[in-house]
Formats: structure tokens, C-alpha cells, sequence
């Protein structure tokens, strides 16, 4: 196997007494797409500004195509970053800033401009290099700033929540456009995000970060079908969760009640004992609707809800019901083909879930979740 | 309505700006040929270009106003990036604070504070003494370099003003990103912080310039005799010989050098005045 591209060893950063990132190691493929995913104030900023060398860790290391970068200056190593603001120069034009490290590398100004321009059309702004940056868009501003750092083939780009700025539609189209740069490129992409959608779509792996720890790493897959902990389950992704008691583990099934009385089961994960406070996650998409029992798949256990609201989105419409007996709110994604496009406020419906498509978790001890 | 709004305005302008200019122009443009009669001629003009003493004051005041403004620039940016940059908060507002604490006196007794310092019978002469570099107490006053050291003093804080507003408004990210592109210091100053805080050090220096120009008090009591500096001759034209078409004359030429080089300026760095005005 290669040397991987970006490499953590055991990285800590404390501000002030509370440690921003605790102890991180992980490791990234050459030329893959790596995100990491993780609510404001996780750390996640403060870690890539370490890979970029703004910041410096206070104990571990990190090393960019197998070499350290302890001491090493931002303006030293293989990395180039976008960032959030996109940090475009106002007093240079479009194809000065492409060119700036070209230039900082004393390449001559023929060259560079002819590798500025090339650069500028293989991201769909060809002939633009005259302009000033504030003549152009948004999105066009964003493959800019992404040319300016891919110009210089670095080892790996970092991406500082490039598209926060951006309304929905181009934000949709940025992160088909980011994932065929990367593809075409072929440069290793370490991208930093909030947005869970953006994590899952565009990266091959993805690091769930909380509180300055990987809850979790793996493929998209694997984040949303494996969660390995109850912030994971409940972070990626719209999940239901159902805090509660366990009453039974019977085969790596748990048997669980919710303080209101409603007793699901849902499979089990990590060390869940009878009688230990458990928190279970089922996805609005693993839950199946029926307006009569018999519609339901047999042998799973089945419940009667009162639809709540009717969530309209398109494709990803969902129903919010309560469930009859307990009043627990549970959500169920609306299957696409408008089946149930007629459903009422206040009409009685039947739900179901397969326990298998279902996780349990023991309920987190401390204020971690 | 537009009318007495400006009113104001217009009066302090006609009555205190237009007129008395006016009335001086007259008065620069006429001889006297014999008592209480005057005709018009452009004799006193031509006294300044005959007589070498007055033309040679004048370049002297301009080179050496030039060279306080650049001493009070290259001085005043470290100070201005300090406060807009690496300071935060109450550090950073009191630094401002200092640089503005000698203000609260009048130039007056700021010039004659230098003047206890530098002077032969001074502090700084007799430490001198003290310290072993000198064998008697040297007279610090009425040189060149005194005259800068007070000029530059009293313009500082005239220049760090405008330069921390620029510098403030310069997005760390921007220079983040240059060194994330291989930039050196001295780069990121050369190609993002001076190009961004151009309106700020233009707006300073041209501030910084027309005060030195036109300062009295400080070249005269730090320089003495020895200060030669153009607006004392027109204070001797004015009040010593009672010649006041030539004073009137003396002020004009003032007038059109600040006036060229402050024009030749911007012209040599490129900025235009209303822009300069505007983003500063």
C-alpha cells in the first residue's frame, strides 16, 4: 500500500483549558476524497488549520506524503487550501490571482500565464483572466479560488466549508462540480463540512468528528448504515430516536420501552444489558406506512399512529404521526410514488419497522450525544 | 430648501476661505510706489525668484517637509499594523490611546518639552555626559535632525490614524492565503498589505506634508535661527518689516508647491485624490 497522502499521529490543540482536538489519528489515501463531518465547534477548523500550518499541535504529529511537517511553515509545505471566504485578492485580477503561486515560485511570466489560462478553462471560466473579482458570481468566484490552489499541484487541497455561502441550487451544482474536479484532478481533497448532505455525496471517506474526537470513520455507507454511536446515528442523516429502558436482550435483539409506554425492538449495539437506559435510532425510510395491518410486512412488529403534519418536499416528502398509545412523535419518509399523496391531519394509519434496520445504543453517560 | 441648507456652508466658505484669499492675491499683486499709493505689479514675485535666499528657503522646506513625512510614514506603519493587527481589544485601544496622550497638550508646550530634553543645559545631553560618550554637554537644538525629530513627533499621530482605519479593514484570510501560496513576509507586505492600505497611507502623507509644510511654531523654536524654514519668512515679511504685499506673495508660492507636489504625489503613485478621499 502507498504512502497515504495525509497522515495524524495522536494530534492534540488545547486553548485555553478546553482541548480543541484530543488526541486525533487518522490517515488519508492518495487522491481520495476525505470530509470531515461535524457540528460547529468540534474542532475541525482548528485541525485543518494544523495540517495547513497556521496552527501548531501541542503534542502528535502530522505528516503530508510521509514527511513531518512539525516546523515546517504554511508557505513551505505541498498543502493549498480554500477558504471559507475564498480569500481572493480585490487588488489583483482574476488571472493574477491563479498565477500569485506560480509567481511566488519564480516561474517565468510567459509560463505562468499560459498555465493560468489553462487552468481557468479546465474549471469552465475560459478568457476570464482579465477580470476583477468582483465582476464575477459566487460560484464563479469558488472555481477561482480552487484553480488558484490546483494550479500549483498540491499534494493535497484542503477545503475550509467552501459552499456555505452559496444558495441552494449552486450549491448542488458545486458539489457535482467538486466531485468531477477531483476525479479529473486526481489531487487529494480533505474537506471540512457541517452539512452531513455534502460529507455523504461527495467523499469516498468521512470522519465524524465531536467535541475534538472521530466518533466514527468510514464510507458514506458505512456511516449511515452502521452507526457506531448514537451521535453518529443521530448527526448523518435524518434518523428517529427513541430514548428509553431496555426490558429484554434476547439474541442481539433489544426489547426496549420509552417512559410513555411504547415498546420497540431494534438491534443491538456495543454492551446493552436489561434494565440500562438505551437510546434506539430508526431511519424515516426503514419505517413502512399502511393505511390496514394487512398491508404491512408480516412478522414485524406493527403500531397505529395519527398522522400530525404532512411534510411536502418533492421526492423527500415525509409524514410526522404520533404513535397511538404513548403519543411518541415518529417520522416516516412517504414512498415516491404519491401513494400516499391523499393522506389527512388526524387519520389513523398503521406503521411498522424491520428490528434488524433498527440500532440500540446504551444511553450515552455523560453530556456526550 | 437645498439653499439654506447649505447656507452655512457657503458663508464659512465665502466669508472665511474665498475672500480673505482673494483679498491676499490683491494685495501680493501690487507695489508700493510711494506712501499710500500702489499700482498694480508682479514685483513681488519677482523678488522671490531674484533673490536666491527666498528660493533656496523654499526647496530647503519642501525637501526636508518630504523627508518628515516619509521619516513619520516608515515610523507610524509598525505602530498602525501593531494596533489594527496584532493587538486585540483593550491592548490594542490602549496603544492608540499613547499615541494620542501627547495631543492633549498644545504643540506649544509639546515643542518646548523636546526642548528641556534636547537642549545643551537638557536631560539628554547630560546623560550623555553620564554615560561616558560625551565630555561636555552638546547643544541637541537648532540642527536639521532636531527639527525632523520635532515634525515627525507631532505628525505621528495624523499618520497612524488613516493607516489603522486601511489596515483594519484587510481581511486576515488574505493574508493567510498568501503565505498558504508561498508567500514570504516581505511579499505579503509588498503585493497585499501595501497595495490594500495605499488609500490609507495617501490620505496620511498628504495630511502629514501640508501640516509640516505650513508649521511655524516647531522648526522655528527647535531650529532657532538655523531653522530656515519657509513660513518664517513670510512671519518676517508679515510682522518684522511690515511688508505685507510680500508676505502675501511669500503665502501664494506656498500655496501652488503644496498644492504641485501633493498633485505631483499622486500622480506618482498613481491614486486619484477623490478615491484617496473616499476609501481612506
Amino acid at each position: 500500500m502507498s504512502t497515504p497522502d495525509l497522515e495524524a499521529r495522536a494530534v492534540v490543540k488545547r486553548f485555553a483549558g478546553h482541548t480543541a482536538v484530543d488526541a486525533l489519528s487518522f490517515s488519508v489515501a492518495r487522491g481520495s476524497f476525505f470530509s470531515i463531518l461535524g457540528p460547529s465547534g468540534c474542532g475541525k477548523t482548528t485541525l485543518l488549520r494544523m495540517i495547513a500550518g497556521f496552527i501548531a499541535p501541542d503534542e502528535g504529529d502530522i505528516l503530508i506524503g510521509g514527511n513531518s511537517m512539525a516546523g515546517i511553515a504554511p508557505n513551505r509545505r505541498p498543502v493549498n487550501m480554500v477558504f471559507q471566504q475564498l480569500a481572493l485578492f480585490p487588488m489583483m485580477s482574476v488571472g493574477e490571482n491563479v498565477a500569485f503561486g506560480l509567481a511566488r515560485r519564480g516561474v517565468p511570466k510567459a509560463e505562468r500565464v499560459k498555465k493560468s489560462a489553462a487552468m481557468l478553462e479546465r474549471v469552465g471560466l475560459a478568457g476570464a483572466g482579465h477580470k476583477a473579482v468582483d465582476q464575477l458570481s459566487g460560484g464563479q468566484r469558488q472555481r477561482v479560488a480552487i484553480a488558484r490552489s490546483l494550479v500549483l499541484e498540491p499534494t493535497l487541497l484542503l477545503l475550509d466549508e467552501p459552499l456555505g455561502a452559496l444558495d441552494l441550487k449552486l450549491r448542488e451544482h458545486m458539489k457535482i462540480e467538486l466531485k468531477q474536479l477531483q476525479a479529473a484532478f486526481g489531487t487529494t481533497f480533505v474537506y471540512i463540512t457541517h452539512d452531513q448532505s455534502e460529507a455523504l455525496v461527495l467523499s469516498d471517506h468521512v470522519g465524524v468528528m465531536n467535541r475534538g474526537r472521530f466518533e466514527q470513520l468510514g464510507t458514506p455507507q458505512e456511516l449511515y448504515y452502521s452507526p457506531a454511536t448514537p451521535f453518529v446515528a443521530g448527526f448523518v442523516g435524518a434518523n428517529n430516536k427513541i430514548p428509553g429502558r431496555a426490558q429484554r436482550v434476547d439474541g442481539g435483539i433489544v426489547r426496549l420501552g420509552t417512559d410513555q409506554g411504547w415498546v420497540v425492538h431494534a438491534a443491538a449495539r456495543g454492551a446493552v444489558a436489561a434494565g440500562a437506559a438505551v437510546e434506539a435510532f430508526v431511519r424515516p425510510e426503514a419505517a413502512t406506512l399502511a393505511r390496514a395491518v394487512e398491508e404491512l410486512p408480516p412478522g414485524q412488529p406493527h403500531y397505529a399512529g395519527v398522522v400530525e403534519s404532512l411534510l411536502f418536499d418533492g421526492a423527500n416528502s415525509a409524514v410526522l404521526l404520533r404513535e397511538a398509545a404513548s403519543r411518541f412523535e415518529f417520522r416516516i419518509a412517504l414512498p415516491q410514488t404519491g401513494r400516499f399523496a391523499d393522506l389527512k391531519v388526524g387519520e389513523t394509519v398503521h406503521f411498522g419497522f424491520d428490528p434488524q434496520r433498527a440500532v440500540c445504543f446504551p444511553a450515552p453517560g455523560d453530556a456526550r450525544a | 430648501m437645498l439653499g439654506l441648507l447649505l447656507a452655512p456652508a457657503l458663508v464659512w466658505l465665502l466669508a472665511l476661505i474665498i475672500l480673505p484669499h482673494v483679498d491676499l492675491a490683491l494685495l501680493s499683486l501690487r507695489e508700493r510706489v510711494a506712501p499710500d499709493e500702489f499700482k498694480l505689479s508682479l514685483a513681488q514675485y519677482r523678488t522671490f525668484f531674484a533673490e536666491p535666499l527666498y528660493w533656496q528657503i523654499f526647496v530647503r522646506t519642501a525637501v526636508m517637509s518630504a523627508i518628515s513625512t516619509l521619516l513619520t510614514l516608515l515610523i507610524a506603519f509598525p505602530i498602525a499594523w501593531t494596533i489594527a493587527k496584532l493587538l486585540r481589544g483593550r491592548a490594542s485601544a490602549l496603544l492608540l490611546v499613547v499615541c494620542l496622550i501627547p495631543f492633549w497638550v498644545s504643540e506649544t508646550v509639546r515643542t518646548l518639552g523636546w526642548m528641556i530634553l534636547l537642549r545643551e543645559s537638557g536631560v539628554l545631553p547630560g546623560l550623555l555626559v553620564r554615560l561616558g560618550l560625551t565630555d561636555v554637554p552638546v547643544e541637541l537644538l537648532y540642527r536639521d535632525a532636531t527639527i525632523l525629530v520635532g515634525l515627525v513627533y507631532t505628525s505621528l499621530l495624523f499618520m497612524v490614524v488613516p493607516l489603522v482605519s486601511s489596515l483594519e479593514s484587510l481581511d486576515n484570510s488574505l493574508i493567510e492565503a498568501a503565505y498558504d501560496l508561498g508567500a514570504g513576509g516581505l511579499t505579503v507586505l509588498r503585493k497585499i498589505v501595501i497595495p490594500h492600505a495605499a488609500p490609507g497611507i495617501t490620505a496620511g502623507c498628504i495630511v502629514v506634508f501640508m501640516m509640516t509644510l505650513g508649521n511655524y511654531l516647531t522648526p522655528n523654536l527647535l531650529g532657532g535661527k538655523n531653522s530656515q524654514w519657509f513660513t518664517e519668512q513670510i512671519y518676517n515679511q508679515f510682522i518684522t518689516r511690515f511688508n505685507w504685499e510680500q508676505g502675501a506673495a511669500f503665502g501664494f508660492l506656498l500655496l501652488v508647491l503644496s498644492t504641485t507636489m501633493v498633485w505631483a504625489g499622486l500622480r506618482l503613485t498613481g491614486q486619484r485624490f477623490g478615491e484617496v478621499m473616499r476609501r481612506s
